[in-house]
């Protein structure tokens, strides 16, 4: 029992099959996959291998239909239902009347939260983000990199202990993108969350996780899970280490026995 | 090549003084009150327009403008205060002066229109004098055409008459504004936009009635007010009621097209962020659909804003106690006060242009965080 006590996410023979007009599409097919407390679990794989269809089953933005998936020991729509996790998408999605505060203070308002816990929340989410001092701006007066880090500080706010990450810094140069991985790690390290995180960068998967889900297209499916040796602290050099590289190549070992190099 | 092309309007304008001149004097023949001084207001253009092509030719935008401003609106005015007693008496010479002080005014706006001033207020002050040295100069034009020539009044009343008219007769002016806008105006406005967005909001909770309501929105929509006027007067009787209900009638389906096509238009993303706060239906509308759709409102409301007012005032052809613009206007023209008709179309004119302009700075204050209104 006391492992499924710390289970977070918990998939069984998971399957989503969309009906389109050509035929029925298999987004999802048999995937096994256990996500423990304080996880950090990178999904990796090419376009159309069902990674952001995976990570929106376990926000109930998609429903599954095969198989089973418990998040928090509870279906996902329970899950949603009792705020478990907080959700970081692809764009920011900030809404621009709002300044950064206010887009904060969104889901702590809509889940009813005094205006001074508010507040506290706010100050101190900003904090985590490194955003202090830029709560009065407007999303679209502050760059790119501190869009994405204030729809993180959104997703913190609520205290959820699942952060669900849908490519978050895939719209961000390689420079950004380097701080910004640090900074997540760090920000992972402080508030032990656990992780669930879509990429198609294998350098990003490898720095970041705990566990790598390896993922191929047509049916989308699992085709590796690799357990990461890296230590938990990891600074930006580590990634020119041979331990590193040997990670690394195995990620593009699965990715390719799922032939996802093939066109 | 570049200074002529840059002096065009003075050149042109110095031409047909010189044209003007030879041609003195100002009256034809037979005028009652001959003028004299036509080659004073002849010299003033000349001077002002070589002053601006030869000392001036290289000089910064203001100091042209000033001395082109000053050189048309001296003889202009000049030229304005002898039509007194010489109405329609006036000579070719008359109208070529008129003509080229307009040209020294054109210059004097192609010249404003070219400063990029560094302070805020002197760019909202140049903002404000470019339009109004324009209508100036669409009243110049007007009265020195209407009374030169002698237009009769029937056809197109001089401003200056028209002018008159509203100054006396303020007090009949202010009882239609009352009874059209106050009444009929903002009490339609008012209802017919807050019930196409009730019902807006209800179309978009229930989907019958968006499929079932729009398509016979646009329908009615489509109705001829001319049509349904009389009709409202048979069962809202005579009064501002009857004329307020062609306004409802006017506004609501704007609104309700436009709300219902507003409340689409936030992003599948920002949706699905609601839905994973567990956002109920009036929460998601409250803070992502409704302010996400404040631009498509405020769209209507514009609209709306001009509608109203042309639904009340055509309303009122349709049977309406002794007050009312569209009254005032329809009896008017039937006793041939062509000028009090044009009093009431310059108040009607302020009126609207005054109600849509607070519109837009309303929207202008809420959806400052718009692509289009950001960084102004």
């Amino acid at each position: 029992m006391s492992v499924t006590s710390l289970s977070v996410v918990s998939a069984r023979k998971l399957g989503l099959t969309f009906e389109t007009g050509d035929g029925p599409v298999h987004a999802l097919s048999n995937v096994d996959l256990e996500v423990s407390k304080g996880d950090f679990v990178s999904f990796i794989g090419p376009s159309g291998c069902g990674k952001t269809t995976f990570l929106r089953v376990i926000a109930d933005l998609e429903k599954n239909t095969d198989g089973e998936i418990t998040v928090n020991g509870m279906t996902p729509e329970e899950a949603r239902k009792s705020r478990s996790y907080g959700y970081v998408f692809q764009a920011p999605a900030l809404y621009p009347w709002r300044t950064i505060e206010k887009n904060i203070a969104l889901p702590l308002e809509i889940m009813g939260h005094s205006a001074a816990e508010r507040g506290k929340r706010i100050e101190r989410t900003l904090d985590l983000v490194n955003l202090s001092g830029f709560g009065k701006k407007y999303p679209w007066q502050l760059s790119g990199g501190m869009q994405q880090r204030a729809s993180i500080a959104r997703a913190l706010a609520f205290d959820a202990d699942l952060l669900l990450m849908d490519e978050p810094f895939g719209a961000l140069d390689e420079i950004v993108r380097d701080h910004l991985n640090e900074q997540l790690l760090k920000l992972w390290a402080r508030t032990e969350k656990t992780i669930c995180f879509v990429t198609h960068s294998i350098p990003e998967a490898v720095y970041l996780s705990t566990r790598i889900v390896v993922m191929s297209p047509r049916p989308g499916r699992v085709t590796d899970i690799i357990e990461s040796t890296l230590p938990k602290e990891r600074p930006l050099e580590i990634r020119e280490t041979p331990e590193f590289l040997e990670i690394a190549h195995r990620v593009r070992e699965g990715l390719r026995a799922g032939h996802s190099y093939e066109e | 090549m570049r200074r002529l092309k840059r002096n065009w309007q003075p050149l042109l304008a110095g031409l047909l003084t010189a044209l003007a001149a030879a041609r003195l004097p100002l009256t034809l023949p037979d005028a009652p009150a001959p003028i004299e001084g036509g080659m004073t207001i002849a010299l003033i253009i000349l001077a002002a327009a070589l002053n601006v092509v030869l000392t001036l030719g290289d000089r910064g935008h203001a100091m042209r403008a000033g001395v082109l401003f000053v050189g048309a609106h001296i003889p202009a005015a000049m030229l304005l205060s002898r039509l007194d007693g010489n109405e329609g008496q006036m000579s070719a010479s008359f109208f070529l002066m008129i003509a080229a002080s307009w040209l020294l005014a054109w210059g004097t706006v192609s010249e404003l229109a070219q400063i990029e001033p560094r302070s805020s207020t002197a760019r909202s002050f140049l903002r404000l004098l470019i339009p109004a040295i324009f209508g100036i100069w669409i009243l110049i034009l007007w009265e020195a055409v209407t009374r030169g020539a002698g237009i009769p009044f029937i056809l197109l009343p001089p401003p200056s008459a028209i002018g008159a008219r509203i100054a006396g007769s303020v007090s009949v002016l202010w009882a239609d504004v009352q009874q059209t806008i106050f009444k009929a105006v903002l009490f339609g406005y008012v209802v017919g936009c807050a019930s196409g967005f009730a019902v807006a909001i209800l179309a978009d909770r229930f989907a019958f009635l968006r499929r079932g309501l729009i398509p016979i929105g646009n329908m009615v929509s489509a109705l001829p007010i001319i049509g349904v006027a009389p009709i409202m007067v048979m069962w809202f009787g005579f009064d501002w009621q009857s004329k307020a209900a062609v306004v409802i009638i006017m506004t609501f389906f704007p609104m309700l097209v436009n709300t219902v096509a507003g409340l689409g238009v936030a992003g599948a993303m920002e949706r699905d962020l609601m839905r994973s706060y567990a956002s109920d239906y009036w929460q998601t509308l409250i803070k992502l659909r409704l302010p996400a759709a404040m631009p498509f409102i405020f769209n209507a409301l514009k609209i709306n804003s001009t509608l109203a007012l042309i639904g009340a005032i055509v309303a009122e052809f349709f049977g309406t106690p002794i007050v009312g613009m569209g009254f005032r206007i329809s009896t008017e023209i039937g006793r041939m006060n062509v000028d009090m008709v044009w009093a009431e179309i310059a108040v009607a004119a302020l009126i609207g242009s005054v109600f849509y302009g607070v519109v837009a700075l309303v929207e202008r204050a809420t959806t400052f965080w718009h692509p289009s209104n950001r960084g102004g």
